[in-house]
């Protein structure tokens, strides 16, 4: 499609503005002011075709409101609309972030009922919605563990314990935080080795990072033992909560002996990923961790009255203000929609629903951790398919002609050929079956017509895209010459 | 039960036998019995549609502080914005869909945010943009480690004239033994001390940072402090203010490497503090070292154009601990906003947008200098938008007055004085509203307005 | 099958090193690992200074992958492949040759000997 550039003609506006009402100054010092022109190359052009232009990219997207979206550890549910409606009140969506803390008493209060929430699904005592996302929320957590193991007089420990199937966020957040990774053996079961875990825990472990139910949606059945090892070490539990769908009034990461964990209120809490982003990434966490959280943390007065405040010993700030609010208000509203047993019931349909999809595909797929129950996803191995010369990219494309997103592929890093499929509660009977088919018919492909697969997809706005091209050819920006005047 | 599980009774029943198991309870069974939770959790009663609406109703009744007229900037402002914004937002398509990985089915996404990537970096004067950080002070402390890891320097020079809460997020981000920060300090007329800069850079700097106009709305001549970090071999790093780039010398024409910035005064509403976007731009040559994503064109095996992430090699997902960054989800939506308000403001309406602010906010500073007792905190200097008032009385009490009468009067800064305050004019307020700032103030600064 | 000449000496890491004389060693990448990795589009090379055995001299960037390369042994960098920086497909399109990385240089010829045959190399990747 064209681009917004090229629908520019001067003189087009797309807005309305009053004239200047007041005197103007003078004008700004030469060397200080825009270069030659003065142009900024922004675009020229009406109201109307500025929405037709985004309106027809629109419909170039895959989303949930048009189909299934299975994509593993993303929770791709369905996005309560009333939730967009209520984050743009104007008293919430129209208030400025530094206003003195009574002038926001209704923002304040929404979020510290969030926060007791968040604390009663995860079993802990304090809390931090300031983190702006998933990988924030890790970084956060781990900055709570450092300031914590440095109160306690172990600033070396620096070394983060982790499953070889974690998520590229958990050794990338390490990094940032000045830490090691050390890497933790999964056993053939698809779960973490304990023994591993015992020979690498140790003195100048910081903590041990876990996703639960892990990245192949199985729940680690010795997560007693596990974390036990670690704090017998010297060490701290940190659970990577990406997974939480399928643990809603099911079970609490706080009574596992993790010390701390992460929420996607992006994933579990049906806030909209926005084709990718904004999401929110709160962290709870225990009694003794929590004095250390970020600057600034909704405190309640004994008065009733709601503060923001920086702790004493906060070991600093994530984001410029309090975190992703307008995301906060559609969580705290999705908690309030479901109440105690809705939330459970997520889960519940969410574990069904993956357990079913497992099942119907059983004979198509191979599947290298079938020992029993998966939780709210399972990962499917496209070895066989493969063998056929048919790959796993293959399939994810083919699976877009048939309508649906495709699963989350090439991960975890542990499975060959990773078909990662997350169903998500949202879904019904007959669109998890109509997905189920899909799949079916696509594995019969790979044998009866590989070219079909290989040739996928040619149903969508574009076809295979040329990436190598891409980074060889590097194309960031709009040329400057291009889209000018006709 | 709820309006979003479509699992009833029924369809349990079968999917549960077709699993091969009894009941749910089963499916438990990887869940060590003592981990299962024997009671319910403790939230409130479900609420119905309207009984939800009636609680955010009077949630946003007690958030008084958004009836206000709004003077406070310091990082979040009240500036207009069109109507179209948000039903370009409110597709489905764009707003439910997530990260475009399957790039076939996501070329809405793509292209929007390819866009966004241009008019970045058109406005910041760069070469490329990337797909966004999650906001101004984030991508500053990003900018900031990607400076460090190209220089291989451990030191970074930041303005004493920073945003204050954005410092504090450098510094939280930056926090090791072996990482220095050091600060400019700033001179009487508020702009930065490059003598002591010249001090302070010698033996290894990574790069200087400098706000643009700074916290206290002051224009910075970027362009010796530019050449003097690249006589160091660092890299200079500008955090600029989007809506004072149309009147002000863009970035990388006076010589920055990196520049970052905060969205929000870009179609996205101040919403108590987020979501809102960091935008970073760089020179070509840099791109392979930033973080975040990065959107690239390319052509499908038609030969029709098309949009890919690119650049991936940089990323968590594929470099791990060696990636450029942690971060996974961004503030995608928010791109969309930008570029969505930018499109409707255009060329012309951009460039009035800031003009207009440029302008109400000279007209306040001058009359309220004619209240008696009323003076700059520095000395004249250009100033964009915001700048710096001392009262002679508290600047807190005068706040607080000021609300009394509907008004947001700005920012109390007490290290500068107990009568100080950063005000900020945006295109929105009008002369009657200015106005009645200065009469209010007067009144309660125990004069009135000459 | 990968092809694995036999004059060559390998790594687990799937490096090919080859012996030049005079203490110096040219190193590249298998052509079975540049199958695996797919179009090479950048190649990130080492200072000419010293290197431990196991230290990372580079990187070699596909698409969706990048790979560390090491020091095979205790040596010096003494040369890189130019043409590469312009051009790092090459190393798809003839690893052995044209695509090779870099040229070390060492005194000790010890570590060169202990590394794997191309039948050893051949059994480890399981052809």
């Amino acid at each position: 499609m064209k681009t917004v550039f090229e629908l520019s003609s001067p003189g087009r506006m797309g807005v309305s503005l009053p004239e200047l009402d007041v005197p103007a100054a003078s004008e700004i010092p030469a060397e200080l002011s825009r270069e030659s022109g003065g142009e900024t190359g922004l675009p020229e052009a009406t109201e109307g075709q500025i929405l037709r232009h985004y309106l027809n990219l629109s419909t170039m997207n895959h989303h949930v409101d048009k189909g299934m979206y299975p994509l593993g550890s993303c929770t791709m549910k369905y996005n309560p609309k009333l939730h967009e409606d209520l984050a743009r009140i104007r008293g919430l969506s129209g208030i400025h972030p530094l206003v003195p803390d009574k002038l926001a008493a209704g923002s304040l209060e929404l979020m510290y009922r969030l926060g007791e929430f968040l604390c009663e699904i995860t079993g802990f005592k304090g809390v931090s919605l300031q983190p702006a996302a998933g990988a924030q929320g890790e970084f956060c957590g781990i900055m709570l563990i450092k300031s914590y193991l440095e109160s306690r007089g172990e600033p070396h420990r620096n070394e983060v314990l982790m499953p070889d199937s974690a998520h590229g966020t958990n050794p990338a957040t390490s990094t940032l935080a000045d830490c090691v990774v050390v890497g933790v053996k999964s056993n053939e079961y698809g779960l973490v080795d304990p023994e591993d875990l015992m020979r690498k825990a140790g003195p100048n472990t910081a903590v041990f990072m876990l996703t639960n139910p892990n990245t192949l949606g199985l729940f680690e059945s010795r997560i007693e033992e596990l974390t036990s090892i670690v704090h017998e070490a010297g060490g701290l539990n940190y659970m990577d909560g990406a997974n939480m769908n399928a643990l809603l009034g099911i079970a609490k990461p706080g009574e596992m002996g993790f010390d701390v964990c992460h929420l996607n209120l992006h994933k579990t809490f049906a806030t909209p990923h926005g084709g990718g982003g904004p999401g929110s990434g709160p962290v709870a966490c225990t009694e003794e961790l929590a004095r250390f959280v970020p600057d600034p943390v909704v405190i309640r007065e004994d008065d009733g009255n709601y503060r923001l405040c920086r702790k004493q010993d906060s070991f600093g700030r994530l984001l410029a203000f309090q975190g992703n609010t307008g995301v906060l208000y559609k969580a705290y509203a999705y908690i309030r929609t479901l109440g105690a047993e809705g939330l459970r019931e997520v889960s519940e349909n969410a574990l069904i629903n993956a357990n079913y999809l497992k099942a119907k595909l059983r004979d198509y797929f191979d599947n290298p951790f079938d020992n029993g129950p998966c939780m709210h996803e399972f990962v499917l191995s496209g070895d066989r398919q493969a063998k056929q010369g048919v790959k796993t990219l293959d399939i994810a494309k083919r699976l877009l002609d048939y309508g649906f997103h495709a699963p989350t592929v090439y991960f975890p890093l542990i499975v060959h050929e990773a078909l990662m499929i997350e169903p998500t509660e949202t879904e019904s009977l007959e669109d998890i079956d109509a997905f189920a088919e899909a799949m079916i018919s696509i594995a019969g492909e790979a044998i009866e017509k590989p070219y079909l697969v290989t040739d996928a997809p040619v149903n969508t706005p574009v076809l295979r895209l040329d990436e190598v091209k891409a980074v060889k050819d590097l194309c960031l920006v709009e040329p400057v010459d291009k889209g000018e005047d006709p | 039960m709820s309006r979003f599980v479509p699992n009833r009774r029924v369809h349990r029943e079968k999917m549960l036998q077709d699993i091969g198991v009894e009941k749910f309870e089963d499916l438990l069974e990887p869940v060590p019995e003592k981990f299962r939770l024997k009671e319910k959790l403790q939230i409130p009663e479900p609420l119905s549609e309207f009984e939800l609406t009636r609680e955010f109703e009077e949630f946003a009744s007690r958030n008084t502080g958004a009836e206000l007229v709004c003077f406070m900037g310091a990082g979040s402002y009240d500036h207009f914005i069109p109507a179209a914004v948000d039903h370009i937002l409110l597709r489905s398509e764009f707003y439910t869909a997530y990260t475009p990985y399957q790039a076939e089915v996501s070329q809405g996404t793509l292209q929007a945010i390819f866009e966004y990537q241009t008019m970045i970096a058109r406005l910041t004067g760069m070469e490329m943009a990337n797909a966004c950080m999650y906001d101004g002070a984030s991508a500053a402390a990003e900018a900031c480690l990607m400076a460090m890891r190209i220089t291989r320097k451990q030191r970074v020079l930041v303005a004493g004239s920073l945003n204050p809460r954005w410092l504090d997020v450098i510094r939280t981000y930056l926090k090791r033994d072996d990482f220095e920060i050091n600060e400019i300090p700033f001179l009487e007329d508020g702009t930065l001390d490059l003598e002591i800069a010249a001090e302070l850079i010698e033996g290894g700097t990574a790069a200087v940072l400098v706000q643009y106009p700074n916290y206290f709305g002051f224009i910075e001549d970027l362009q010796p402090i530019a050449e003097l970090i690249h006589e160091h071999k660092g890299l200079f790093i500008v955090a600029a203010d989007p809506v004072a780039l149309p009147l002000l010398r863009s970035p990388g024409d006076a010589g920055a490497d990196i520049v970052v910035g905060e969205g929000q005064s870009l179609g996205i509403p101040m919403s108590y503090g987020g979501p809102y976007i960091g935008f970073m731009a760089a020179r070509m040559k840099l791109a392979r070292r930033m973080p975040g994503r990065i959107i690239g064109r390319t052509t499908d095996r038609a030969g029709q154009i098309g949009y890919v992430l690119t650049l991936q090699t940089r990323e968590q997902h594929i470099r791990r601990d060696k990636a450029t960054s942690n971060i996974c989800s961004n503030q995608a939506l928010m791109a969309l906003a930008n570029v969505a308000y930018l499109s409707l403001m255009g060329e012309r309406g951009f460039r009035e947008i800031s003009s207009q602010s440029y302008h109400k906010s000279h007209y306040l500073e001058e009359k309220l200098l004619e209240i008696p007792g009323v003076s700059r905190v520095f000395e004249k200097t250009p100033f964009f938008r915001e700048f710096v008032i001392s009262f002679p009385v508290s600047s807190i009490e005068l706040r607080d007055r000021m609300i009394e009468d509907g008004i947001l009067a700005g920012l109390p800064i007490v290290e500068l004085g107990e009568g100080a305050m950063l005000i900020t004019v945006t295109e929105k307020r009008t002369r009657d509203e200015i106005d009645r700032y200065v009469m209010t103030a007067a009144e309660i600064c125990g004069g009135g307005a000459s | 099958m990968s092809n694995i000449p036999e004059e060559l000496r390998y790594t687990e890491t799937h490096e090919w090193i080859k012996d030049l004389g005079n203490g110096e060693y040219m190193i590249g990448l298998t052509f079975y690992a540049q199958e695996q990795m797919g179009e090479i589009v950048m190649v990130e090379f080492p200072g000419m200074h010293d290197f431990n055995s196991g230290d990372i001299l580079g990187t070699l960037e596909a698409v969706k992958t990048a790979e560390d390369f090491y020091a095979p042994f205790d040596c010096k960098v003494v040369r890189i492949n130019q043409d590469l920086e312009d051009e790092p497909a090459l190393i798809n399109e003839n690893s052995y040759e044209k695509g090779w990385l870099i040229v070390v240089k060492t005194d000790d010829p010890s570590g060169f000997n202990s590394l794997k045959s191309a039948d050893e190399y051949s059994e480890f990747i399981g052809e």
